[in-house]
């Protein structure tokens, strides 16, 4: 909310949403899924006819591209439609309201450590999600949303690779899974950056989770509590 | 139902245990992290040198999908063309009718069943189990393809649709090839190119019969096109007197201009180069005065559940043109290799179509829950085959059925939990008083999903 409201919107919160059904629907349960997604459906295009912004890449892409099919042959088959239409990702919807093109000079080494002269502020590596990075093109979006925070950000090595997460993925093949936390962790601390950023929660909780027990000194932050720091007059 | 379920229970613990073994294998995952590394990127940049990649990829994807709506009157123009040009066509509904039809080709030919055949790389022998049959009948096969003759050393499948040994290592070669030969091979790549050249050589030399895949069949000109680079597919093409060709049957074009557009797409999405260094186009058996070619030749086409899955809504399936550009960009494959995956094809393509073409093959059901939907196999596909989106409808398909009770009867009371106002609430509270006590959650025994995060991640904690 207070990264929306530093780009300069006035959000309304959603009281009644509460889960997009994604957990069912991917594990291949869509009467389910639609059972847990409609009163989020309900609630959302009750509380406006505005946009309806989403801060997680993977409930915004199930949102939008993944509910008209889900509602398909239902009567909430046209509210699904029209909500998909009006959902936006956070970071994606802040940067379409940047007026001037923000600059990121973070020096794209391969190890932000070895920059000369040391940066004044240490710069936060980005970890793209893959729903966000594939799904919705987010990747743009968020490094813009990012540089007008005024945060420097670094691109890490494999940036398109998955971090294994994958919603129950997870715990259904949870080797396969660590396995790759575990490289998609050594590659963002190859970057010497000691904060990850993402615009997906679920990816976050996912590599801090595995970073936690491997005991690796980084730290994980949603690209929203960075937005917080978007400068008045950035927004249209 | 119950025989069902447990079925799959044991199939889906089966796939995390053969990849817990692959994970532990590093000398696997290092070979296989490095080839589709190399592969991956040598793709992308195959591809950037093109000013119109993604013109030719919407073309590719159009002129497939076209191919596979109108399969039947295509495989018919191409079956006349080529019967007319001497060829014999042999259509085969399952493995068993194709591998019985090449055992008789074999048998009759002049070297007779015990033949030494001389074999090119073909995934759809894979599928029905040639070597054996043949094999079992008395014959000689020996894989000429480099690759595919490391694994048949070493009593292998192919883990990788184009490059079947990439899992090995050369000093892993090498010792397959010590064996072989019975004298030291060492692991110099130059020295292990002349063992394997100086064995090709003399199977090509000794063999009665050729056997090869098709890439594509060409329907206006009855020809098969067959690329490779390392020039065995054309010696086992044109020097035995007898070649068959084993094809897939929706791997056809209409003509050569669409030929062009594929064989464009083909090298450049599989290894990176803009063609094969061979690229053969075999236009009917050998004619009067000509030098060499097979005096016989035949097309073994195979359906093997395509007819099936044409009608369903998987077709977009059998668009694929087995490039392997998902395997290589797939996170999954890159961590446990393409034997985990216990079928002819694995990575992304290997799981959508190996249930599609083995439906009743128990196995096969658990492959779609080996991915974590990332899409990077749908962005590499170079005829647009939705592959992510294929994995989550084979799940929405059968999981309501097929799912172990304790899952199916889990999401059930989850969902109807869910649906009442007052039970979110409880979990909203439940959740935030859950995030700020995880010291003590994390020491509390667990099992099933919560046991199989817990085991090797934190739990979340309050922000």
């Amino acid at each position: 909310m207070q990264a929306l409201r530093a780009a300069g919107c006035e959000p309304k919160d959603v009281g009644g949403a509460f889960c997009c059904g994604q957990p069912a629907y991917n594990s291949g349960f869509a009467k389910e899924a639609r059972r847990v997604a409609k009163p989020t459906l309900r609630a959302v295009s009750k509380a406006s006819s505005g946009d309806c912004v989403v801060a997680s890449g993977s409930c915004a892409a199930m949102m939008s591209h993944y509910w008209p099919e889900l509602f398909a042959g239902t009567p909430q088959a046209a509210e699904a439609r029209r909500v998909a239409e009006r959902t936006k990702e956070l970071t994606v919807y802040v940067s379409s309201r940047l007026e001037s093109e923000p600059v990121n000079d973070a020096p794209q080494a391969e190890s932000a450590a070895e920059v000369h002269p040391p940066l004044a502020e240490e710069p936060v590596v980005i970890h793209d999600a893959c729903h966000a990075l594939r799904g919705l093109g987010a990747a743009e979006a968020t490094r813009r949303a990012l540089a007008a925070s005024g945060r420097r950000y670094v691109n890490p090595p494999g940036s398109e690779r998955c971090c294994g997460f994958g919603g129950l993925f997870s715990v259904k093949m949870p080797d396969v899974s660590v396995a790759m936390a575990d490289e998609k962790l050594d590659l963002l601390a190859s970057t010497g950056c000691e904060t990850v950023v993402s615009c997906d929660l679920s990816c976050l909780v996912h590599l801090e989770g595995r970073a936690g027990r491997r005991g690796l000194a980084l730290r994980f932050e949603h690209a929203a509590s960075l937005l917080e720091g978007i400068g008045p007059g950035a927004g249209k | 139902m119950a025989s069902t379920t447990a079925t799959e229970a044991a199939t889906l613990n089966s796939f995390n245990t053969r990849a817990r073994q692959a994970l532990r294998d590093e000398r696997l995952r290092d070979a296989v992290a490095r080839s589709t590394d190399l592969l991956g990127s040598r793709r992308v940049e195959a591809l950037s040198e093109l000013a119109n990649a993604d013109e030719l990829r919407d073309a590719a994807a159009a002129i497939r999908s076209a191919s596979v709506s109108r399969l039947r009157s295509l495989l018919d123009e191409w079956s006349d063309n080529f019967t007319a040009l001497g060829g014999t066509v042999h259509w085969a509904r399952d493995a068993a009718e194709a591998t019985g039809a090449i055992a008789e080709i074999v048998a009759a030919s002049p070297a007779g069943p015990g033949a030494v055949v001389a074999k090119g790389k073909s995934m759809a022998s894979e599928e029905i189990h040639l070597n054996e049959v043949l094999a079992s009948a008395g014959a000689d096969v020996i894989e000429t393809d480099l690759g595919e003759f490391i694994i048949q050393l070493a009593g292998e499948a192919p883990s990788h649709i184009i490059a079947p040994a990439l899992h090995k290592d050369r000093f892993q070669i090498a010792d397959l090839f010590t064996a072989d030969s019975g004298q030291a091979v060492s692991a110099e790549i130059h020295e292990e190119a002349a063992y394997a050249r100086d064995r090709l050589r003399r199977a090509f030399l000794d063999a009665g019969v050729g056997i090869t895949g098709v890439n594509f069949a060409v329907a206006s000109t009855g020809s098969i096109c067959l690329v490779e680079n390392e020039g065995n597919g054309r010696m086992c093409s044109s020097l035995p007197s007898v070649h068959v060709a084993i094809m897939g049957m929706e791997r056809i074009v209409a003509d050569l201009a669409e030929l062009d557009v594929m064989l464009n797409l083909l090298a450049r999405s599989a290894t990176g180069q803009a063609l094969t260094v061979y690229t053969n186009l075999i236009t009917g058996p050998r004619r009067d005065g000509e030098a060499d070619g097979p005096e016989n030749l035949h097309v073994v086409v195979l359906d093997g559940g395509r007819s099936a899955a044409l009608h369903s809504q998987y077709s977009s399936a059998l668009s694929c043109i087995r490039c392997g550009a998902c395997l290589n960009v797939c996170p999954v494959y890159r961590q446990v290799g393409g034997h985990v995956y216990e079928s002819v094809y694995s990575g992304p393509i290997g799981a959508v179509l190996t249930p599609i073409l083995r439906p009743d093959d128990p196995s096969a059901r658990e492959l779609p829950e080996a991915s974590s939907l990332c899409g990077a196999c749908t962005e590499a596909c170079p005829v647009q085959i939705p592959l992510h989106d294929l994995l989550l409808k084979l799940r929405l398909e059968r999981a309501p059925e097929s799912a172990t009770a304790t899952r199916r009867w889990g999401f059930r009371l989850w969902s109807l939990a869910w649906s009442l106002p007052l039970v979110r609430h409880i979990s909203r509270v439940l959740t935030r008083l859950g995030l700020r006590c995880t010291r003590v959650l994390r020491r509390l025994p667990s099992r099933g999903w919560p046991g199989a995060w817990n085991k090797c991640r934190d739990l979340p904690r309050a922000r």
